[in-house]
Formats: C-alpha cells, structure tokens, sequence
C-alpha cells in the first residue's frame, strides 16, 4: 500500500510508494468487471462446496447435494463398458474359430481381447509375449506339445494339462532314476544319445549302442521311435532345437532322473467361452499357430 | 483517471509515450461515425470476413460416394478433416502446426510492416465489435445523440430502441454460434436437425456459449478484450521496430495546436501554428476511446478511423490531409530536421519474416504433393524380439499397420526385402498367396496385419538385418515402404 499519497508528476496519478532506480510503480486500479469475475469465482467456489464432495470430517466428508461420486462414475463407465463388450464378444461367440481368424474384424477384436486377456491371466508362466521361460512353453514357436491347430490350443487351454480336470491332457515324464528303473550311468548315456539326434556333441566315451537300446527300451514308448515325439502324450519331439527345459547334459540327466510333468491349469471354469475363444485366437497369431 | 488530454507538449517530451488510456477502463466508449478510405476498407473485410464465416459451412465440394461433401469440415467422431481437396487424418495435424507457424509469422511481417494491422482490421473482435458499434448507431443514434440521451432520463422509446438493440445483438450473436457447429458436421443437415430440435445436446450447447461469448464481448467488453484480456499488444510491442508504420499523429505538423482562428492570427504575425485545430475528431471516432495525439500506445488498435476523421476535417479546412496517417518516429524526426522522408519496407526483419513465411509454404506445399495415400508403418515385436523354431531357422513378428487413404476399396500385394530366403506369413491371409500376400484394404481407413517372417539363418549370419517392406497397389501401381529389422534370438 502507498505510505503516503505519492503523486506521479507526468500522469497526474498516484503511485504505489514503490521505486526502483528512480522508476515508479503507478497505482493501477483493476477494471470493476475484473473484480466483479474475481467476487464470481469465489461465489461459484462456495456453490461448488454445497453441490460436489468438498470437506473432509473427522470420518466422512460432505458428500454435496448433488450425491456425485467418482467411484460410482467409474461403475457406471465400466457397466456400459461390459455392455458395448458383450455385443462384440457375442459376435465372436458365434464364429468358429477358422472364421474368426479369416475375418479381419473378428481377428483385431480376438487379438485385441485375447491380449489383454493372456496378459492378466497368461502371462506369469509364459512371459507378456508369449516368449516362455524355463518350463514353461514358447507360444511362439512351432514346437507344441499337445497341438497348435486352433481347435487344439482352444481344447489346451480350456481344460489344461494335468490339471485334475476330466478332460485335461495326461501324460508323465517317469522318474527314471529316482523310481529305480535306470541306472546313473545309463541315464548319462541315454542323456547324450539324446544329444546326439539334434546333432549336439556328446562326451567322448559315450556309447552309442548302449544308447539306442536303452532308449529304445524305455522312451521310444512315449517319444517314438525316430524320438519325434507324441502329441497325445505331450511327449516332446528330441530331434529338433526346442527344449523345454534345457539341453545341456546336466539338465537332461535331472530330467531323466527325476522326471517333468508341469502343469497348465484348466480355464473353462475361469474365463467364459468366447474370452477362452478369443484367447486360442490369439495365441494361435502369435507365430507358432498351425 | 486519465490526465486532460489537450495540455501542451513540447515536441521532444517523452510523455508522448504515456499509456494514459489504458487505465480509463471504465468509461464508455461512444465512437462517432466516420466515412473515408479506411473505413471503406474496414466495411469490405467486415463483408468478406463474415461472409466466409457464415456461408462456408454451406460450400459443397464432392468426393465421390460415401464421402463427405462439405467442403470444410472437421469431422471429429470419424477422426477426417476435409478442407477442399485436401483430406486430412489426425496423424497428419502437423499441416495445422504449419498453418498455426505461417499465422504466426504473417502476423509478425504484417506488424514489421503496417503495425497492428491485425487489430484494426481482422481481429474477430475487432470485426463483430465494429458490426455491433454500427447497428447500435443505426439504432440509437450517434455519437451525439447516444451522448445527449445518456445524460437524461430514460424514455419509452428510448428503451424501446434499447431493446431493439440487444435483440438484433442476439440474434447476430445466436447466428455467430450457429455457423460455427455447422464446420463439425453436415451442414444442411445440422440446420435441419437443429431447426427440428433434433440435433445432440452439444450442438445446442456450443451454440449457447458462442452466442453468449459474442455478446458479452463484442456488446459489452469490445475495447476492454484488446486492452486487458488480449496478449497481443504486449508481444506486438516487443517485436516493432522504429521503422513499422503505425498510425501516427505527426506532431511535427500538428504542434502547437491551436484553433483555425487564432492560427490564421499566428500565421499572419509570421509566427509558428501546428495544422492541428485540436478538433478532437480523431478521438471522437475512436472505438477505442483512445487520443491518438498521445502517441503510440496500447489501447490503440490502428484501424485508421481517426486517420479518415482527420482527413475530413483537414479537406473542409483546406489543409492538406494526412496530419494523422501511417508513419513513424524516424521520419518525423527527419522531417524536423528538413530532411525527405525515408520508408524501409525492405529490412532485414522483414527479409526473415518473408523467408520465414516461404520456407514454411514451400515445406507444407511439398508435404502435400509428396504424401502418398497408401502408406504403411512397421512394429517390431518387442517381446519375444526374435523366435527360434524347431528346424533351427528364426522367426520375427511385426504388426504393420496399412492406410488407405483414397475413398475406395483396393488390393495391395506385400513384398519383403530381407535376409536371404525369407517367408512372408499373414496372420489370416490366405496360405494360397503366402509367397506374396494379398490383402485388401477398405476405403478410408486403416488395416492392421500381424506379419511374420521365417529365415533360414546360421551361425554366421549377422545378428540384426535390414528389412524393406514394400506394399504395391495391384490396381494403381503405388507403392509405399518401411524399413524395419531382422533380428536373431
């Protein structure tokens, strides 16, 4: 405020007492109709009070008149969410898989939901992309152990393997050495026979003879013959360069020894057809799907 | 409040360059009617300005079936921008970055050049303040009349005219909102769904606050908006220079001022009197309630009003006109010094600004004869980046995304120049084509692909290769293309 009523010389006017290197700071009124905006705006602030959530309580706070809630604005949104949903995912419903997939609408909807699907559910076993980890497969690959047409990607995921559900898929890598049925050294040679047909080097006495039979006797059963393995087992295929779970002897040898037999849980009960649907869509486009 | 504004000054004092009027806000302005150069100049942009605005939502251009056919339209819900022939997607608001530069800088050379030309001629505020000033003079009189009538007793036919007033002010008010939804969609069919009440709520909504907003500040606020609210008059006064013409008062000429007698009385003694008969006309027109014998300031929007009042008064005197005129301190002093006059239009600020203005033409120009309407962008998979397959070859997953941006259906075909022996897969395009897919593409939109290429790689192979992908229109023949990555695990 001027401490005493300083009056410029060349405008006629008051000052505001300040000054800085000789330079006054005129006494400049505001416009009324800004001040009248300002007494508005405080106005506008009390009526905000009274109709919106404001004050915090000691527990509560005043809700305002007008009962507005964010949380009960984001139900809404999610409600209407769901609704416009379910009228593209019945659309997806009634498709079959093939069709899903040959229709570049349907596919985008799949992948779109299939994503945020596999991502919240799929994800902590097989990676956000699909790309696996030690146990658990890559979804996009070509190596499957129980299929990769849609129909059978739609049937792994729904009912899972080893997963106690009637339907799941079964199979078991034995025990070989815990349970007795091979010897330590036979599992070391069976371990580089195995080796051997992926073309992956072998230690330098290892018998190869020795090897065939062995494997011959105990896991063509299951991996076949020519080892190509057995989807209706989900036996691997040992000849190519995929490995669930390594392929260095020492891994090879702790598999024999003691078996595998991980399990994907079954998705039926939990997701709903169509989600389940979209979700084989999606891991199907993933690369690996045939 | 103001000081007297017809106390003498010397011709080198500096309070010439006070902003005295800008802390008048309160009074109210009564602008008298002019007629002379600038205002017919004023009248002819009012007409072709407010022309454009109102009628252009109504100009039809065609493009063809499916298409809109408005000419200017900013079609929000489908996310298009027609401007003529000229279709834009939100993608490429970049040329409205350009148009926003280009505006920019037109403003900075017209103000290197002529001052606030802006201001005082094509400033929407400037424009809709002008048309209202009219009809209230149409209305309720003159300067002098509204003057008179102020100072009185309000009458019946006084409110009457009143009345009269703000409802024609409203209804230009309630067209300015009207014409402005109708560049958001189909205008017949706007008019018509408005007219019917037909139309969604924020139709009626933006109608309501454009109304409002036209109202209240080219009724109420008009010269306060230039004055207070507008950033304008700060900027434009850091980037003038003393070489921009602004409309001056020559003091040189009009100083000392006296009246027509007492000049001839001067004269006739062989004893110096200005031209100027310190009329007040100048201010009397004013729409901004300003003295522009106080020099350059901020409450002066240059609409050369004053410059026609002058120039009316001098004639009828027979003096020689331009006693106030577009000017600048230099040649004044010049003048004073009994040296010619000396305009620059031609100076290195305004050499930039006109580069300025051409390089960014020259740039959008090019950016629209170079755009292409198919186009296509790459994604690299970012997790897993590459996938080993059982034979050992290698796998990479991208999304490319497709745009066609002509107004029909077309079939392109996908080519992949990549590491040797490269399979192309598409995601659901038929395995018949997988050598060369063939995907179509529908009109005016954009179609993802989930792309996968196998190659059969060894150890030797480098760890990252380029990929080209080229997508051909089988029908037309254009081609666009990508360059992305393949990478090893």
């Amino acid at each position: 405020m001027p401490e005493h009523n300083d009056i410029d010389h060349i405008s006629g006017r008051s000052t505001t007492g300040h000054e800085w290197d000789g330079i006054k700071e005129l006494n400049t009124p505001l416009p009324r109709w800004w001040i009248l905006s300002f007494y508005a705006t405080i106005l506008w602030a009390i009526g905000y009070w009274v109709v919106y959530p404001a004050w915090p309580l000691f527990s509560s706070y005043t809700t305002g008149v007008f009962d507005y809630s964010t949380r009960a604005s984001v139900v809404d949104e999610l409600a209407g969410l769901e609704k416009l949903r379910g009228e593209k995912m019945a659309v997806l419903g009634k498709a079959s898989l093939i069709e899903i997939e040959k229709d570049p609408g349907l596919l985008g909807l799949a992948r779109a939901r299939g994503k945020t699907v596999f991502a919240d559910n799929c994800a902590p076993c097989h990676g956000s992309g699909g790309a696996g980890a030690k146990g658990y497969p890559n979804l996009n690959d070509d190596d499957w152990l129980w299929g990769g047409s849609l129909d059978q990607i739609l049937q792994t995921i729904q009912f899972g393997a080893r997963s106690g559900h009637a339907k799941a898929h079964e199979g078991q890598m034995l025990a070989f050495g815990r349970d007795g049925i091979l010897t330590k050294t036979e599992i070391v040679t069976v371990a580089n026979y195995v080796r051997s047909l992926s073309g992956l080097t072998t230690t330098a006495n290892f018998d190869a003879a020795a090897g065939t039979r062995i494997f011959a006797e105990n896991c063509a059963v299951c991996h076949g013959e020519n080892a190509k393995g057995n989807q209706a087992l989900g036996a691997p295929n040992l000849t190519d360069r995929i490995w669930l779970y390594g392929s260095d002897e020492d891994t090879l040898v702790e598999t024999i020894s003691y078996g595998r037999g991980g399990i994907m849980p079954a998705w039926s009960g939990r997701l709903d057809p169509v989600t389940v649907k979209a979700l084989a869509v999606y891991v199907h486009s993933l690369g690996g799907g045939q | 409040m103001k000081p007297a504004v017809n106390k003498t000054v010397s011709l080198d004092d500096p309070v010439i360059d006070e902003d005295g009027p800008l802390y008048v806000a309160q009074s109210k302005v009564y602008p008298q009617s002019v007629h002379g150069t600038f205002r017919t100049i004023k009248w002819r942009l009012m007409v072709v300005c407010l022309g454009i605005y109102y009628l252009l939502p109504f100009v039809r251009w065609h493009r063809g079936l499916g298409a809109p056919d408005q000419a200017v339209l900013l079609d929000f819900p489908n996310r298009r921008f027609y401007f003529f022939f000229i279709e834009l997607w939100p993608q490429e608001l970049y040329y409205f970055t350009g148009l926003l530069v280009l505006a920019a800088m037109v403003l900075f050379l017209m103000n290197a050049l002529g001052g606030r030309m802006w201001c005082g001629y094509l400033c929407p505020q400037t424009v809709w303040t002008d048309l209202f000033y009219a009809l209230e003079r149409w209305v309720e009189g003159d300067r002098r009349d509204r003057l008179k009538a102020a100072a009185r007793p309000m009458t019946a036919g006084r409110a009457a005219r009143r009345v009269l007033k703000h409802a024609i002010w409203l209804m230009i008010a309630w067209w300015t909102g009207g014409a402005w939804v109708l560049y958001f969609a189909d205008a017949p069919t706007l008019v018509r769904d408005l007219a019917t009440f037909q139309a969604p709520a924020i139709g009626y909504i933006w109608i309501g606050v454009l109304t409002a907003s036209t109202y209240l500040l080219a009724g109420y606020m008009r010269e306060q908006v230039c004055v207070y609210m507008c950033p304008w008059p700060r900027i434009q006064a850091a980037l003038t220079d003393e070489w921009a013409l602004n409309v001056t008062y020559k003091y040189d000429r009009g100083e000392q001022r006296c009246s027509l007698k007492k000049s001839f009385d001067l004269r006739a003694r062989a004893e110096r009197a200005g031209d100027c008969i310190d009329c007040n006309q100048c201010a009397a027109v004013c729409p901004t309630g300003i003295d522009i014998r106080n020099g350059a300031q901020l409450g002066c929007i240059q609409c050369g009003l004053c410059i026609d009042a002058c120039d009316a008064v001098m004639r009828k005197i027979g003096r020689k006109t331009g006693l106030i005129g577009y000017d600048n301190d230099i040649n004044i002093r010049r003048r004073m010094d009994g040296r010619s006059e000396l305009f620059k239009p031609v100076r290195p600020r305004t050499l930039v600004y006109a580069l300025l203005i051409a390089v960014v033409c020259a740039a959008m120009l090019y950016g629209l004869l170079s755009r292409t309407l198919l186009d296509l962008s790459v994604l690299h998979d970012r997790n897993p980046v590459a996938v080993r397959l059982s034979d050992g070859s290698v796998r990479n997953g991208y999304t490319v995304r497709l745009l066609n941006k002509r107004g029909f259906d077309r079939v392109i075909a996908i080519d992949v120049d990549g590491p040797p022996e490269t399979s192309v897969h598409v995601v659901g395009a038929d395995s018949v084509t997988v050598d060369r897919p063939m995907i179509v593409l529908a009109r005016d939109t954009t179609t993802e692909l989930r792309v996968l290429l196998t190659a059969p790689v060894d150890d030797k192979s480098q760890r990252s290769m380029p990929v080209k992908f080229r997508v051909t229109d089988i029908g037309l023949g254009e081609v666009a293309s990508s360059m992305d990555h393949f990478v090893l695990p």
